[in-house]
């Protein structure tokens, strides 16, 4: 009889909560324990190879690939997922400017490109539209063109600089 | 309307806000943006197991035996199936009912499935399908599609042969003869539709033995048809709900993993989840058919068309999946948007042992366009034309008769598509001091040196809904109710949201029809009559066409509660008024405590089929056009592509929501850029070489330009609301744009997409 998976028990700080997961067999990613672990499934499995950046998370407050993290790397770290960017029932600036924009369509994409688009606010508060570009390379859409995320971005741009 | 600057008046029809016209937000935005929206592979079950699929790594081969035995073993492992625990039919298909569940003796593509595992964790699933030990007999595969269309010595991969379906039309004088005349030959490489969420879902046994499953689709009750007989089920006894759908293009009209997770949580009793990879998922969907088309374009010395004669070859793969539609689709519409007397068009779908192909967005009208317009602009240079002049000189408007003898019977803006496009003022010249602005970017390939500007223009066709004589209805329950002192309108349908936004769509359209603020959409599913398919551009006319139908009905019965003549009533802001204007009652007076409910079956107008050997008939619903401009830099020493701008003009009818359209022309002009430079799926042998988003390039935001974007409103007096169908045109006429546009750049002859950088350089 083959062996069965054998596994470990992590923990994480996980959008300001202590968090752990039983019997984590070695070869989980981090984006697999959020998802059907931990009961955050808000970080997304597009292409779990890190060219698509839907999983996009900050470990330790820098944004990251999940899929790309081996689960046991991120133990006694601090894990903020896209569930934890907002309050209860609000919305952060950026998740209000990219429904108001019609930058969310299917939004499969929407999780990772939240998370880019407030990573990049918090070290350039007022991008242009080539740094914008830059900034979002690592995120792919397939349903919008991405105009309206480019709407997105700079409505919440100004929203934060009002702010 | 230009974007994004007017999105439309919030306050329109029915006195409420968020009717038709406006853009409201979208009932399921906050929950996407907050990562609480529930997408297929976000499901999850007490006590779930996990099912994987073993695939053929072969193409074509004999399957001599298949060894389950060491699979079993592995501990974790709760069921592996093959082909003999298929307790129902063990072949289905969307159209044509020619594909194992899981293979028997013989497999006819790289990654068919020929064995499924349920296991307690995926990778266990996954190891144990590993384990499993199949003996293959390779065999050489059919490759060549238009080999394989019409050579009968090549072996028959299905009983009836290779050829999946010959679509023939003929119009006007077969011999007509012409002053200039254009010959070319051109090539559609494979496109992904690579929508972002995996082919996933969980399946629960239920206590009647039946299933329930949750998973992302076009079309849940063609779905429900297909999965019912293979598990050897009453239909009713596959109850499918709609779990969040993270895209789909076309690549959800067939199923992939439904009836597996069926098989296996029946056969465990426990519910089963699946979800692909994102390699699995190149070989678990089907792509758009590669296309080999020959064009012969004849004019008279003025630049009036006066033949096209055209040979196509579709590689439908290795099962037919929407073959036929497709080669309908190629055929109709091949000669373009365009009055053209004279008509000799062939069409071939043929099976290979290819990847199988089917639906994506703007199926068969896609690779006919390439073709079409690579022709106009070949023609123009033969005449000594401008391309858009000469475009104008033939489009065709209302009143045109189309190639299969259908007239055109409702507004047909082409020349004016293209003149809107044309009289946009262009970009700049790129500025040389900023890398961004330079095909390469920030890689620092050129400093502006080698880089030459183009511009290249294109207009294509596309028919909106199913044709041909196909029953395309939709279903729409709709209530209205007093909750808390409030009308509530409630709509239900299985009208599958796959991004586009018909959820948004169904609630304006209540709104608008009963005149109340608050409306629910219940989710999608098979308790209601079947909606039709989230393609073919039709859910806003179809699926639109019967909410409103069911709002009528629960108006006229409002009507005859207050004992008014229902032609003279119309709900708005709560009240109901009369034909002149008076509010003649409050809405939540008049229903007290009665609840309204009317479930109604909406048709469009009956099509035709077309007859066999000349191709007549009304086969179309409904026709969309949508025409680009493209400005391209192009780094003629590296091959390097940028595209700089690109301006569309189409015609929607009616924008129902204007920020809905806008999102459809960006993202669809974005797949039609990513088919002209950059995707594709490439295949050798019969294998597929480039399975992954490392080596199966999408545009990313890098690639993908401002756009400006003309929305007409030529209102289509047959459809619901005058509206046309808006998801397929963009995608049709960007990529030969593109291309003519990189023609213009390079002066090289290019006839085939993707333009790769060797093709550039000549390297």
């Amino acid at each position: 009889m083959a062996g069965r998976l054998s596994g470990v028990r992590l923990s994480f700080e996980i959008n300001g909560e202590q968090r752990s997961a039983d019997d984590v067999w070695a070869g989980e990613s981090l984006l697999y324990v959020l998802r059907e672990r931990l009961g955050l499934p808000g970080s997304k499995n597009a292409c779990e190879q890190g060219e698509c950046g839907s999983c996009t998370v900050y470990l330790d407050d820098v944004a990251v690939c999940a899929c790309l993290v081996a689960a046991g790397q991120a133990h006694g770290r601090r894990v903020r997922t896209v569930e934890g960017l907002a309050g209860e029932d609000g919305l952060d600036a950026v998740q209000r400017a990219f429904v108001v924009a019609g930058a969310v369509q299917c939004g499969f994409c929407t999780p990772g490109l939240v998370m880019a688009t407030h990573d990049l606010l918090r070290s350039n508060p007022a991008p242009s539209d080539p740094e914008i570009r830059e900034a979002l390379a690592g995120n792919l859409c397939r349903c919008t063109g991405y105009e309206m995320i480019l709407d997105a971005v700079r409505a919440a741009a100004s929203e934060v600089a009002q702010s | 309307m230009s974007a994004p600057a007017s999105i439309g008046p919030l306050t329109a029809l029915g006195g409420v806000e968020g009717g038709i016209g406006t853009s409201p937000q979208r009932p399921d935005g906050a929950l996407k943006v907050r990562g609480e929206f529930a997408y297929s592979s976000d499901l999850w079950a007490e006590d779930m197991l996990w099912g994987a699929t073993l695939r053929s790594p072969h193409p074509y081969a004999r399957v001599r035996s298949v060894d389950i035995g060491p699979a079993l073993t592995v501990a974790g492992v709760y069921a592996v199936l093959t082909h003999e625990d298929v307790p129902g039919s063990n072949v289905f298909g969307l159209e044509h009912p020619d594909q194992p569940v899981l293979a028997v003796d013989l497999v006819r593509y790289q990654g068919e499935a020929v064995a499924i595992v349920a296991a307690d964790h995926p990778e266990t699933a996954r190891r144990a399908a590993g384990r499993i030990v199949v003996d293959y007999e390779p065999l050489e595969p059919v490759t060549d599609a238009e080999r394989a269309a019409g050579d009968g010595s090549l072996p028959p991969l299905h009983p009836g042969g290779n050829l999946v379906r010959h679509v023939r039309i003929r119009r006007g004088d077969q011999n007509a003869r012409a002053d200039v005349v254009v010959r070319g030959r051109y090539t559609v490489g494979m496109q992904d539709q690579a929508f972002l969420g995996p082919e996933s879902g969980l399946a629960v046994p239920a206590g009647d033995g039946g299933v329930e499953l949750y998973a992302a689709t076009q079309w849940l009750h063609v779905d429900q048809q297909q999965i019912a007989p293979a598990l050897g089920l009453p239909a009713d006894k596959v109850r499918i709900t709609l779990a969040g759908v993270g895209g789909a293009f076309g690549a959800r009209e067939d199923l992939s993993m439904q009836i597996h997770a069926c098989l296996l949580a029946l056969h465990t009793g426990r519910p089963v989840k699946m979800v692909y990879n994102r390699e699995e998922s190149f070989f678990g969907h089907v792509h758009r058919h590669p296309a080999t088309l020959y064009y012969e374009h004849g004019a008279s010395r003025e630049g009036d068309l006066v033949y096209v004669r055209s040979r196509i070859y579709l590689d439908g793969g290795a099962y037919a999946s929407t073959t036929s539609a497709v080669a309908a689709n190629a055929a109709t519409l091949g000669i373009g948007p365009y009055r053209v007397p004279n008509v000799t068009m062939d069409c071939w779908g043929a099976y290979t042992n290819n990847p199988p192909c089917g639906a994506m967005r703007g199926f068969g009208a896609v690779q006919a366009c390439f073709g079409y317009e690579s022709q106009m602009d070949k023609l123009a240079a033969a005449l000594r034309m401008d391309p858009v002049e000469l475009r104008v000189r033939n489009a065709m408007s209302e009143g045109t008769v189309m190639p299969t003898g259908q007239v055109v019977d409702s507004p047909a803006p082409v020349a004016e598509l293209l003149r809107r496009v044309a009289g946009k003022p262009l970009p700049p010249p790129a500025n040389t001091a900023d890398l961004r602005e330079l095909p390469g970017g920030v890689s620092n390939t050129t400093h502006g040196e080698g880089v030459r500007r183009g511009v290249g223009f294109a207009v294509g066709i596309k028919n909106v809904g199913f044709s041909e004589g196909f029953d395309d209805y939709s279903t729409a329950r709709v209530r209205l109710e007093v909750i808390g002192g409030e009308p509530v309108a409630m709509v239900h349908t299985a009208a599958a949201e796959v991004g586009q936004g018909v959820v948004t769509l169904q609630a304006q359209i209540a709104r608008t029809e009963l005149g109340v603020q608050r409306v629910t959409i219940y989710p999608a599913d098979t308790t209601v009559g079947s909606a039709g398919s989230s393609s073919a551009s039709r859910q806003s006319y179809v699926t639109g066409g019967a909410v409103k139908a069911a709002c009528e009905a629960v108006r006229a019965e409002v009507a005859a509660l207050a004992g008014v003549d229902p032609h003279e009533l119309t709900l708005a802001g709560g009240k109901l008024v009369s034909t002149g204007g008076t509010v003649v009652g409050d809405l939540a007076e008049v229903l007290g405590d009665t609840v309204v409910e009317q479930t109604v079956q909406w048709r469009h107008r009956p099509t035709q089929p077309i007859d066999k050997l000349t191709g007549q008939g009304n086969a179309h619903v409904q026709y969309a056009f949508a025409a680009h401009r493209a400005v391209v830099d192009v780094d003629v020493e590296l091959g390097l592509v940028r595209v700089v701008e690109l301006a569309c003009a189409q015609d929607v009818g009616r924008a129902m929501n204007p920020q809905a359209v806008l999102g459809q022309i960006q993202g669809g002009s974005a797949q039609g850029l990513g088919l002209a430079v950059m995707e594709e799926i490439q295949v050798a042998g019969g294998k597929v070489r480039n399975p992954s988003f490392t080596d199966y390039l999408i545009p990313t935001i890098l690639d993908m330009p401002p756009m400006t974007i003309d929305v007409l409103e030529r209102a289509d007096p047959h459809a619901p609301y005058g509206l046309r169908g808006v998801g397929e045109p963009p995608t049709i006429s960007v990529t030969p744009a593109i291309v003519a546009a990189i023609r213009a750049a390079t002066g090289l002859d290019l006839t085939r997409v993707p333009v790769r950088p060797e093709h550039l350089t000549g390297t």
